[in-house]
């Protein structure tokens, strides 16, 4: 261990070397990946650090397997995290799952190009949302972050390793490829200043230890690999024992907690900014690198005497369902600006419950939003509800 | 035991005695232990355990040299053997 | 029997009992099926390594060797079809001072996981990957293997198998595996001592059981009786410890092969890692001689 794991200061890095250091900030010390473009970065920056500061770099030979290693290592104790794109992503779905089932704590990047299949490698997409959300078969819960800047790659990084231990899910952060690639100024504060969450460890003797008997939070306490508790982990519908058992009462009992477990504790997780919203006729909601390309379109507005506000929506999954819901009582639109075909504006309009008018702007990938398109979205929304 | 000669040390040698247990519940009655124990120390019985299966009983106890081949044999984990002490 | 002599029987706990989870008994395998007397060896084996046992974890895939992972009392994780590799990679590579031991099934091992198999034992991670053959699919009726033999009748080979099946065991060796064994499920007491060997061996072992499925592949291919269909195999075993894996080659109408084929020495991922990563090694092609390094690479 030559090298410091924090690097407090301030830097000029692009977004997936952010990532990096952001992990490793956190105390990541494992990493399984497969080269892909646009996060190819995290990986080589991660082959790098991680031998620094005592932790594992392997790369696997596919994405199934990197998803496989980093619950295993997750369970041997470390830290774990992988980052991917589209493609990839599709291929560690099926352990993503293994991870929900199994409540295996572990960090997912998706730096997200646009699709589908091998889609345009080197450009941006946002279109993988819905995959974060539904990608593995079966019901489960998730939390996805997605970050707007390299600064918010470092945050957010450590942010996904403190949900993902706090509440025993894989967490994704969903990036996007002109944040991963775009370079900036990233303060990263002294060790000190940064929080970290560590998984909860069972205090009871391995006799009396059931894996999978949640705390009043619906999480449960987590044995480590050596730790001598001698915990069976499966990725079969399970009892609070961990032992398979299969019948639909058990289904029932597993699932209502593995959802119950994000859901009920959504307005902890939840996290957003929010601009000028108290008295907008119209509010504009959007996330990673289309967060600023909204930001900008919602002052020009403001300086056209315009009333719009502004969401930038931090934690994708679970989406803030009552912050939307009671806006849109109080507002005449919401417009979602995404870079898909329409993904995220679906759940804008679900809570919004036909209060308000919801429109989308968007394009199907390849480049940003730009800031133009969504004033005059503005523009051509407000007529439309006057 | 039968020799084709018998050894030199024949009186010195103990041969090791063993006592075979039986769990019944757990046999499937595969028949493995019977037809491998090298002694013929068991026979499959006429009776059915709670699964519905023929379990093996023992024969005759005397033969069991406490090998423990049923027992690492056994896919159920039914059978296994004890060492029986020496009385002198 | 009496029923008070049957009450007596029982009192004793099984030696193994130590290591199960007895509450979870009886297991799902049929009766005849090999992969109980496998599991049995791995605990023996397991008892004979004398590794501390909350150092020993057992990783496994899907199907029905899949399932050891759900009856042992160790650390145990029952993961993915085909992935338990991966997984136990990540496993072994953040917890380097336990002892990893993956069971898993011919189709899980070598068709869905056949990349991961042969990316382990190229790496030379340090697992024991134990591989209940038993020829088919066992788990979801018998269905067509990549050990299935040809011209084998399963669910998805009918009237026989147009494919020629897998030598593990080759494979194994060819990417590098430094322990390679095949036996019998009837060869308890050379599988256990292999078991073993596996165990305490730093690097990439692999040990093969080939093991009677009655119920599924036996019943297609005319030995419905369990106990013919272990004799079957042992009876045509033929021991030839050391011979090159690549000649043995499963011949059901001859000889099937068994032995201790492979049991060398190779640096293992993590040696390596450590090494390279602390610069010790020198820049490639001039390596330091400090890890053993075949002749043909170092010369170019």
């Amino acid at each position: 261990m030559s090298g410091q794991a924090v690097l407090t200061g301030i830097h000029f890095i692009n977004g997936d070397e952010a990532c990096c250091e952001g992990a490793l900030a956190a105390g990541c010390r494992f990493f399984a990946g497969y080269p892909i473009t646009p996060a190819t970065e995290i990986a080589e920056g991660m082959s790098r650090r991680l031998p620094e500061v005592g932790g594992i770099y392997i790369q696997m030979e596919d994405e199934l397997a990197a998803m496989a290693a980093v619950l295993g290592g997750s369970w041997g104790g470390a830290k774990a995290m992988t980052s991917t794109s589209g493609p990839g992503f599709s291929l560690m779905m099926e352990n993503i799952g293994l991870g929900a089932c199994t409540e295996t704590p572990c960090v997912v990047c998706n730096v997200q190009r646009a699709g589908p299949s091998t889609g345009l490698p080197t450009l941006v997409g946002q279109a993988d949302m819905m995959q974060a959300r539904w990608g593995s078969h079966g019901d489960y819960e998730i939390i996805a972050i997605s970050p707007s800047s390299p600064q918010e790659m470092f945050d957010f990084t450590i942010k996904a390793f403190n949900l993902a231990e706090q509440y025993r899910v894989p967490v994704m952060i969903m990036a996007d490829e002109v944040v991963g690639h775009m370079t900036e100024r990233v303060l990263i504060p002294p060790a000190k200043g940064i929080k970290i969450v560590n998984r909860k460890k069972p205090s009871i003797s391995p006799k009396k230890y059931m894996p999978y008997k949640p705390d009043s939070d619906y999480v449960t306490p987590m044995a480590n690999f050596g730790d001598g508790y001698h915990m069976h982990v499966t990725g079969l519908t399970h009892d609070e024992r961990g032992y398979p058992v299969m019948d639909s009462a058990t289904q029932e009992q597993m699932i209502s907690r593995l959802v119950k477990k994000i859901r009920n504790n959504a307005e902890k997780i939840i996290d957003y900014d929010a601009y000028h919203i108290e008295n907008a006729d119209v509010v504009v909601v959007a996330y990673g690198i289309s967060a600023r390309s909204a930001k900008r379109a919602v002052m020009d507005a403001r300086e056209n005497g315009i009333k719009a506000g502004f969401i930038k929506l931090n934690t994708v999954w679970p989406f803030p369902e009552k912050l939307f819901n009671e806006l849109a009582g109080n507002v005449k639109a919401m417009i979602m600006a995404e870079i898909n075909m329409g993904q995220m504006v679906l759940e804008l309009e679900r809570c919004a419950a036909g209060q308000c008018l919801v429109r989308l702007v968007s394009h199907a990938g390849g480049a940003i939003i730009k800031p133009r398109s969504i004033l005059e979205a503005i523009q051509a929304t407000l007529k439309e509800s006057s | 035991m039968k020799y084709w000669r018998d050894p030199l040390d024949l009186g010195a040698i103990q041969v090791s005695k063993g006592r075979v247990i039986i769990i019944e519940g757990r046999c499937k009655g595969c028949e493995f232990c019977v037809t491998y124990c090298p002694r013929n120390v068991i026979q499959m019985s006429k009776a059915f355990n709670i699964k519905g299966y023929h379990f093996p009983e023992v024969v005759d106890e005397s033969m069991c040299v406490n090998c423990h081949f049923c027992e690492s044999l056994c896919p159920e984990f039914a059978i296994f053997s004890v060492a029986i002490p020496e009385k002198n | 029997m009496s029923a008070q002599r049957r009450k007596k029987k029982t009192s004793q706990p099984h030696p193994q009992d130590e290591l199960l989870r007895t509450d979870r008994l009886p297991h799902i395998w049929c009766p005849g099926c090999g992969i109980g007397t496998a599991f049995s060896c791995v605990i023996t084996a397991i008892k004979k390594s004398e590794i501390p046992l909350d150092d020993i974890a057992m990783v496994s895939g899907i199907g029905c060797t899949g399932r050891m992972a759900g009856y042992i009392k160790l650390d145990s994780f029952h993961t993915t079809h085909g992935r338990a590799i991966p997984f136990a990679t990540g496993l072994k590579l953040a917890h380097p001072e336990g002892s990893v031991i993956v069971t898993s099934g011919d189709g899980d091992l070598l068709a869905i996981g056949g990349n991961h198999f042969i990316h382990a034992a190229r790496r030379n991670i340090d697992l024991t990957v134990i591989c209940v053959n038993n020829f088919n699919y066992g788990m979801t009726g018998g269905q067509q293997a990549p050990s299935t033999p040809f011209g084998a009748k399963t669910t998805t080979s009918p009237i026989g198998s147009p494919e020629q099946p897998f030598n593990f065991c080759a494979l194994a060796a060819a990417c590098g595996a430094v322990y390679v064994a095949r036996w019998t499920a009837l060869h308890i007491r050379r599988l256990t001592v292999s078991i073993t060997e596996a165990m305490k061996k730093p690097g990439f072992s692999f040990v093969e059981i080939l093991s009677p499925c009655p119920t599924s592949f036996g019943r297609r291919n005319r030995i419905r009786n369990p106990l013919e269909l272990v004799q079957f195999y042992h009876e045509r075993s033929v021991i030839r410890n050391n011979i090159d894996p690549q000649e043995a080659a499963l011949d059901f109408n001859n000889n099937l092969v068994v032995g201790k084929f492979v049991d060398t020495e190779r640096p293992t991922f993590l040696d390596s890692y450590r090494l390279i990563n602390r610069r010790e090694l020198g820049d490639w092609p001039a390596l330091e001689p400090k890890v053993p390094i075949p002749d043909k690479q170092v010369s170019g």
